[in-house]
């Protein structure tokens, strides 16, 4: 593939650490991908939306706060309604690995947790798109 | 500090020295890296002689603690007379939850509140909005109205607690249900101590709590410091925190030249809304970050005291030396913290509190181990106190005052960190102040520039993070973190029915239509505010109004 790999990350909920998710988008775009950053305080329609509007083929939401279990699987649940099922979803922050098997059930591909290097996420990104 | 024939000397013995001894042990075994560096990439010599601080005046500036310039402390004796307060930051769920927590923090020797509130109060949204979804009690303890103050405070003196409260945006509506629980109590505005974090500026550079834009986000800010320094004087008004800063990526120059530039920002504010500098200065407050690089630390905190006495006595000219003293909350650095290897944290956390305390802390919370993880559980907690505890206990650094003085590389790294952060505040001056660089962008993308080259450090091992990327072990997941069981939000939301039904809605009503008219005006919006708050108007309701008149701030979004 060829395409240049488009890249959402998000900031949903109202968390507003966006450390991780800077560092992950300049990492994302010296990889040669484009990405798309949509500041803070989310709402999961409008991460949708944006995801929508802007074709991506990967969504990574960022979330400190501990409402992973709430947005994350929402945001899945409103693309899918959206009919969107071509998009690798992905997410990271602070998430107790107890709560990774029902995110991943919910639709959310991967989590990446403190202390991933980025190497790591480029090369999952690269090797699990859906389209 | 040493005469010009003895440095002259010093120089030759050192020359000698380095062709001599050094070369030798140099052609042998050669040092392990060509550079040394601070966790702040900022370079790290052989060695540091009277040479490298031959340019320093002892007296002009170092000097003795509890005077100008406060290089050495705020306070002339330091510890010897108190130790700092163990301030542990704290809350989460219900007020009910976190009261509980308090009483123990306070029966484990915790000598201040440290009020954490979660993110729909910080945002000011009560926990039944749509936004408030999943977030209700998650980061901190749920705030919706005075009721729910006054069950935080349950059985809590407070004329007897110093209580910091981590709120900014609304800051104005929880420090007046303070007020009003305190009034319940029997205690009067001007027996209440305690601190209100209150500074926006850095929420709109790396925290994210606001809500307001800048401009009347500033007139709450100095509308608070009016009402405080006549009505609850012993209140600090601000804390203006650079430790949001520094976990957002910043270098330590960084730190300490952004947050003083925002004080500066705050002083002038003050100042054009008729203040006097000497009224409300002394009631300002800073708070730092302590990193893992401990002797650059010490010489941060050392070099933040000294700049800011130079600020405000030539810059703003301020007469009363307690405007001039720079006294701080001190936080161990979150962002250092491992998700793997947790107890390894620990450690982490006791040097870094250690820092803190050499380089002359008024406060201090220690972050638990298990906080890259979820929030602290009760046991975890009490680790991270007793290290504070033993630090002052039982080794020994708080016999004498400003223990690190006089090292020649303390001393040469404190003038250099507060060079260095001095340029970053003429830059700032430049573009034409602390509000204005941060519309333009200037001071966040100077913070992700570092952050982003700190993660390819430690991607790249150039910078060792020990269970990251060496001396790594296969681990199972931690087990008993602690859990905020999403029943809260409901448990919330009830509270909220129940307020609603109790109390007088006529009132709630004219008391929020007299806010709304004060906000469109120019005159002080506290007396409002508390009126308010004392009928239980709720938190979103008041800063609904606000937000009506003032509308929301609009984050330059930039990666």
């Amino acid at each position: 593939m060829n395409r240049t790999i488009r890249v959402l990350i998000a900031k949903p909920g109202l968390d507003g650490h966006d450390r991780g998710a800077k560092v992950i988008a300049r990492a994302l775009r010296d990889a040669g991908m484009e990405v798309i950053y949509t500041g803070l305080r989310q709402t999961p329609e409008q991460i949708v939306a944006a995801a929508v509007q802007e074709d991506v083929d990967v969504v990574g939401m960022s979330l400190l706060s501990g409402a992973h279990n709430y947005l994350f699987p929402r945001v899945a649940k409103l693309l899918k309604e959206e009919g969107v099922d071509d998009v690798l979803v992905i997410g990271g922050g602070i998430i107790p690995d107890e709560d990774i098997q029902g995110l991943k059930e919910a639709g959310i591909s991967e989590i990446f947790t403190s202390g991933t290097p980025t190497s790591r996420m480029i090369e999952y990104i690269k090797n699990n798109l859906k389209r | 500090m040493f005469d010009k024939e003895k440095l002259s000397h010093l120089k030759e013995e050192r020359e000698k020295w380095e062709k001599g001894v050094l070369g030798k042990t140099l052609s042998k075994a050669p040092e392990s890296k060509d550079e040394f560096k601070t966790v702040s990439g900022s370079v790290v010599n052989r060695l540091y002689t009277p040479e490298d601080v031959a340019n320093i005046d002892y007296e002009s500036e170092i000097g003795y603690p509890g005077q100008y310039p406060f290089t050495r402390g705020y306070q002339p004796t330091m510890y010897r007379g108190r130790p700092w307060t163990m301030r542990m930051y704290s809350g989460f769920a219900t007020a009910e939850e976190s009261n509980e927590r308090y009483k123990y923090l306070v029966s484990q020797g915790s000598t201040g509140l440290s009020v954490a509130f979660d993110l729909p109060t910080q945002i000011g949204y009560d926990s039944d909005h749509t936004l408030a979804q999943g977030e209700v009690g998650k980061v901190g303890v749920a705030i919706d109205s005075l009721k729910d103050m006054e069950i935080l405070f349950d059985g809590i003196p407070l004329d007897k607690v110093s209580t910091s409260m981590t709120i900014n945006a609304p800051a104005a509506v929880l420090l007046a249900m303070y007020i009003k629980v305190a009034e319940k109590q029997g205690v009067s505005p001007d027996k209440l101590r305690g601190t209100i974090q209150n500074d926006i500026l850095k929420e709109y550079i790396a925290r994210g709590t606001y809500i307001f834009p800048t401009e009347p986000s500033m007139r709450l800010i100095t509308n608070i410091f009016e009402y405080c320094s006549k009505e609850v004087p012993n209140w600090n008004t601000i804390s203006i925190s650079g430790y949001h800063i520094r976990e957002a990526g910043s270098t330590a120059a960084q730190e300490v030249g952004f947050t003083l530039a925002d004080g500066i920002a705050y002083v002038d504010a003050a100042i054009k809304a008729g203040l006097d500098v000497d009224t409300f200065a002394p009631r300002l407050s800073f708070f730092f970050n302590s990193h893992n690089d401990l002797f650059e630390e010490v010489a941060k905190f050392r070099a933040a005291r000294r700049l800011w006495a130079k600020i405000m006595k030539e810059r703003f000219k301020a007469e009363d030396e307690k405007s001039m003293m720079l006294k701080f909350h001190t936080q161990t650095a979150g962002c250092t913290l491992t998700a793997q290897q947790p107890n390894n944290n620990i450690i982490r956390v006791a040097m870094q509190a250690l820092a803190a305390v050499l380089g002359g802390t008024q406060s201090l919370h220690t972050n638990s181990r298990d906080e890259a993880l979820a929030l602290p559980t009760t046991e975890s907690v009490t680790i991270a106190l007793r290290t504070q505890q033993i630090i002052a206990s039982e080794t020994g650094v708080t016999n004498t005052v400003d223990p690190l003085a006089g090292s020649y590389f303390i001393e040469a790294k404190t003038k250099e960190l507060e060079e260095k952060a001095m340029e970053y505040i003429a830059k700032i001056d430049e573009l034409g102040g602390a509000a204005r660089a941060i519309d333009l962008g200037y001071i966040q993308k100077e913070i992700s520039d570092a952050a982003y080259k700190y993660q390819m450090e430690i991607e790249s091992k150039e910078t060792i993070v020990v269970g990251v990327n060496k001396y790594k072990v296969e681990e199972e997941a931690p087990k008993g973190l602690l859990r905020v069981d999403p029943i809260v939000a409901e448990m919330q939301k009830k509270k909220i029915d129940g307020v609603k039904a109790q109390r007088n809605n006529a009132a709630v009503e004219e008391k929020l239509q007299l806010l709304k008219k004060a906000c469109e005006g120019t005159e002080n919006v506290m007396p409002l505010i508390l009126d308010a708050v004392g009928e239980y108007a709720t938190l979103g309701e008041i800063c609904g109004v606000m937000r009506e008149v003032f509308g929301e701030y609009q984050q330059a979004v930039l990666i």
